[in-house]
């Protein structure tokens, strides 16, 4: 594999050489990628299915279906996003062309990670090539299929110097890292945010990082808890529970908790089927280290449901627990697993103040036929995003910005917010060289009058 | 540490909640109005000690511009803070989608010397704005502004939620040791660096407002006398200590003749036959500037001024003819009343130099012709840009004011500030009947449930771009 410096130093070269930045070029490069994703789609399904045993519904509706909208909408709206954006002026002002002008930033870094590999590269690549710059990829080593055929197929349709794939694992990762970019854009955990952001600051590079946390998800006792918890049921245990905006855990009262169990169970086996395990729409756990990682947050646990594990096909089956202690390991980092843990609590207050003593969560949840409790907890509470009365669909709205707060993240991206994450938003004023009387008031010498 | 008390105090303030109504934050910024008013006659004095700044100066910078961004953000604030509600798709057209304006919580605000209140304040205001707490850290180098802040502010302000913090390096070091959910810093690139890194040990989110070399760009075709005072105010503003100044001039050997007795005109016309006795022109803030801007003399050849008083810390309005890019005064950010000028051959030239080197904070250009102005701004990347005159750009709150690469991340002024400090968080509120409507994406999966999902979600292309 060529070395780091060479491979940014071309996509610098390319940038510099001004191609990226013609709309005809951007679009024409989009373009390419709408066909990549539909001409190889069978590549793309068997490479999910080989990662995370991610069926092919699944995988098409959470993967392939976004990139195609996303897509879609940025071919369209691009020209109204990149046109300058007049501003109001002032009296001083009047006479003169004041807007705000959208360029690309130059060479941007986009590291995926692994459970949604294929979205997770692919929506900030198409925001970043929007905007004008070009683009390093980096694909997470960990989901290994997918990272492989996305090195070999951007080559095929995009430009080879403008958007190279790097692969690797974390030296390779550490090594890009000391490069200079103009943008980074990191999804993955806290912890590494975290050397991504001080690797960044060498260089004083802005950065997006979509992390992780526990999102909490609390359930009033007035609400339809049949549909709630078929809801949350879906969120919770879609990709086997290894999704950022999964529902980590349940906040709610005792006197509801095992009515909770029982919907929960119910769903599942409208889902799965009496055998999970032998269901074709059930994910697994990515690799054995994850699969320890989450088997051992069940010591000692009172399982409600579930708890059944095959370490050889990296098998967990969707499992809660009840009667959850907050001090407990499960709840300590994100579960990333089909581990529900219940966590009760008396009152919406008692909730809310639980929630507030923990990090900012990348998600909020919150099920309640009442809206003004609902507001209230959304109120006073902080997340990245929120989804009353259902989970892990303001994802899917575009015109919402994705993105976490405190240690779920900073900055957020999806449709236009992502062309703008990649731009420079640049203060533009023109005045004329002629006109100058209307200067002489802030020219020195002073005095009271021109005060 | 000695912070920590401080920082959770204000972290207490901020868990009660009482900083988010509206009504709370509306008092605060009208305190902040007071204190610009009661305040005026000290600010104009303290800026004066510490940089000789003129009054003149000192009321549009430190009072005037501030009273515009508190203005606009009071009449503005209630319309900011509301619920954004955004375009929904056909699967949540019976739903509530909108961006929340949630404030970080506890917020960081570092400000540099050479405009001390200014550079406080305006980000204070957007930081009040969108409901945050916040540790106001004023510099030591403009020491008498910061003895009148740290002495005067906590009359106006909550204590509770809004403090002062002096000191220099090692307590400013200490300070970032803190978690704080936001951290905006003006100041040098070097220090900027040092900020960032302390914030990513806790994910902080900052803003910085760096600095660099701002070029200006004069063509042949221009009216000379305009260009030179639009410069000579641009660049000796402050005695020159000001980030968005023209800090260097590219021009023809021809331009630089016809523009030098214009430039001298100027700045007689500004200051008078001797400036040092102008009270319209500044003091450099401190000894250690004085000497590291006279060193940058040694570059060219002194065509305007040169004249030095260390006693003073006067340098006099300087231009530099015939500058070469290895001298002293192209290796660093100027910051101080010397305008080189670097000859080159013609407009491609110029914007190859910019290029060459970092992004600046402003780009200048100044020409009669429109073209070379779109050329110039279309051919290079900065923080902003402003054709035919320069700093006026920032006087604009509707233009986002920042930088790009070196010269900076982020930006703010007007409801920019009030967006920087707030986190726009996405929020879905869905009906919870129709649940049928939801059967596509449950599992058992099936084709039909896919093709119904997909035409659903589906955002198809409406016709072929124009473009193309």
């Amino acid at each position: 594999m060529e070395g780091m410096q060479q491979i940014v130093g071309r996509a610098r070269a390319a940038f510099n050489s001004g191609r990226s930045r013609p709309l005809e070029f951007r679009i024409q490069q989009l373009k390419a990628l709408e066909r990549m994703v539909q001409e190889k789609e069978k590549d793309i399904l068997a490479a999910l299915k080989a990662d995370l045993n991610k069926c092919g519904h699944n995988a098409y509706s959470h993967e392939i279906l976004g990139v195609l909208g996303e897509l879609a909408l940025t071919m369209e709206k691009l020209p109204s996003w990149a046109a300058p954006q007049p501003v109001k002026k002032n009296l001083l002002t009047m006479r003169d062309e004041a807007y705000i002008g959208y360029e690309p930033l130059g060479v941007v870094l986009v590291i995926g990670a692994w459970n949604y590999p294929f979205v997770l590269v692919m929506q900030p690549l198409i925001g970043a090539i929007a905007a004008g710059n070009a683009v390093v990829v980096k694909p997470s080593e960990v989901s290994e299929n997918t990272a492989r055929l996305v090195a070999e197929l951007l080559p095929q349709y995009l430009d080879k110097d403008l958007y190279p794939v790097v692969t690797g694992g974390v030296p390779e990762t550490t090594e890009l890292l000391t490069r200079r970019f103009d943008h980074i854009l990191y999804t993955g955990n806290t912890t590494v945010g975290k050397i991504v952001m001080a690797a960044a600051a060498k260089h004083l590079t802005p950065v997006t990082l979509e992390l992780g946390g526990k999102s909490p998800c609390y359930i009033d006792k007035d609400c339809d808890l049949a549909v709630a918890c078929r809801r949350i049921t879906w969120g919770k245990y879609m990709n086997c529970g290894q999704t950022c905006i999964a529902p980590d855990y349940i906040l709610c009262d005792p006197s509801i908790q095992s009515k909770v169990v029982e919907n929960i169970k119910a769903t599942l086996k409208e889902f799965y089927g009496e055998d999970v395990k032998s269901s074709p729409d059930y994910e697994r756990i990515i690799n054995k280290r994850h699969f320890n990682r989450v088997k051992s947050l069940l010591e000692g646990k009172k399982i409600a449901h579930g708890g059944e594990t095959d370490e050889a096909s990296c098998f967990i089956a969707p499992t809660i627990l009840t009667d959850v202690s907050p001090e407990s390991k499960v709840m300590e980092e994100e579960i990333f697993g089909p581990v529900l843990p219940i966590v009760t609590v008396k009152s919406v207050e008692e909730a809310i103040e639980f929630i507030n003593r923990r990090e900012k969560p990348l998600a909020l949840y919150v099920f309640s036929n009442n809206k003004q409790l609902i507001k209230r907890v959304i109120s006073e509470t902080s997340s990245g995003g929120v989804t009353g009365n259902d989970v892990i669909m303001h994802f899917f709205l575009s015109t919402l910005p994705f993105g976490g707060v405190g240690h779920s993240g900073m900055g957020a991206y999806h449709g236009r917010y992502s062309f703008e994450t990649f731009s420079h938003r640049r203060a533009c004023l023109i005045k004329d060289l002629k006109m100058e009387s209307t200067n002489k008031m802030r020219y020195p010498p002073g005095s009271q009058k021109k005060v | 540490n000695p912070y920590a008390g401080l920082v959770s105090h204000l972290r207490a303030s901020w868990l009660s909640g009482k900083t988010r109504p509206m009504e709370y934050r509306v008092a605060q910024l009208e305190a902040l109005g007071r204190f610009l008013d009661d305040k005026k006659q000290e600010i104009l004095e303290a800026t004066e000690l510490d940089m000789g700044k003129p009054s003149f100066e000192a009321f549009f910078s430190e009072i005037l511009l501030c009273k515009n961004e508190l203005n606009i953000t009071l009449n503005n604030l209630c319309h900011w803070m509301k619920d954004e509600h955004v375009d929904k798709n056909l699967v949540m057209q019976l739903d509530s989608a909108f961006i929340r304006k949630d404030p970080y919580g506890v917020v960081l605000i570092i400000a540099p010397w050479n405009y001390p209140i200014h550079l406080f304040l305006v980000p204070l205001i957007g930081a009040i704005a969108a409901g945050n707490c916040a540790i106001i850290k004023p510099s030591e180098i403009s020491k008498n502004t910061e003895r009148l802040i740290a002495e005067t502010l906590s009359c106006y302000l909550d204590n509770d939620c809004f403090a002062v913090v002096t000191g220099g390096v090692p307590e400013t070091t200490r300070l970032l040791e803190n978690k704080f959910d936001y951290i905006f810093f003006t100041g040098s690139p070097p220090v900027g660096r040092i900020v960032m890194t302390a914030a990513a040990k806790h994910l902080t989110p900052v803003t910085l407002e760096l600095g660099g070399k701002n070029p200006c760009y004069v063509s042949d075709t221009c009216d000379v006398t305009n260009v030179a005072r639009r410069v000579v105010w641009g660049r000796f503003f402050n005695a020159g200590q000001t980030c968005i100044a023209p800090d260097y001039l590219l021009c023809t050997v021809e331009m630089q003749d016809k523009l030098m007795p214009a430039l001298r005109e100027a700045i007689t016309e500004f200051f008078g036959p001797n400036p040092r006795e102008s009270p319209d022109f500044g003091r450099i803030v401190s000894d250690k500037q004085f000497r590291r801007i006279r060193a940058l003399l040694a570059s060219g050849r002194v065509a305007i001024g040169g004249q030095t008083d260390e006693a003073e810390r006067y340098i006099a309005p300087t231009v530099l003819a015939d500058v070469l890019p290895s001298d002293p005064a192209m290796q660093e950010e100027i910051f101080g009343p010397i305008l080189p000028i670097v000859v080159i051959a013609n407009m491609d030239e110029a914007i190859d130099f910019i290029n060459a080197r970092p992004r600046p904070l402003a780009v200048y250009a100044f020409s009669c012709d429109s073209k070379v102005v779109n050329q110039v701004l279309e051919r290079t990347s900065s923080g902003g840009f402003c054709g035919n005159d320069t700093l006026m750009h920032v006087t604009l709150t509707s233009l986002p004011f920042g930088g790009i690469g070196n010269s900076g991340l982020g930006k703010y002024h007007g409801k920019f500030t009030f967006d920087t400090f707030s986190h726009h968080r996405g929020c879905l509120h869905r009906n919870m009947g129709l649940e049928t409507l939801n059967t596509p994406r449950y599992p058992p999966y099936t084709q039909q449930k896919l093709g119904f999902l997909t035409t659903t979600f589906e955002v198809k292309r409406r016709g072929t771009c124009t473009l193309l």
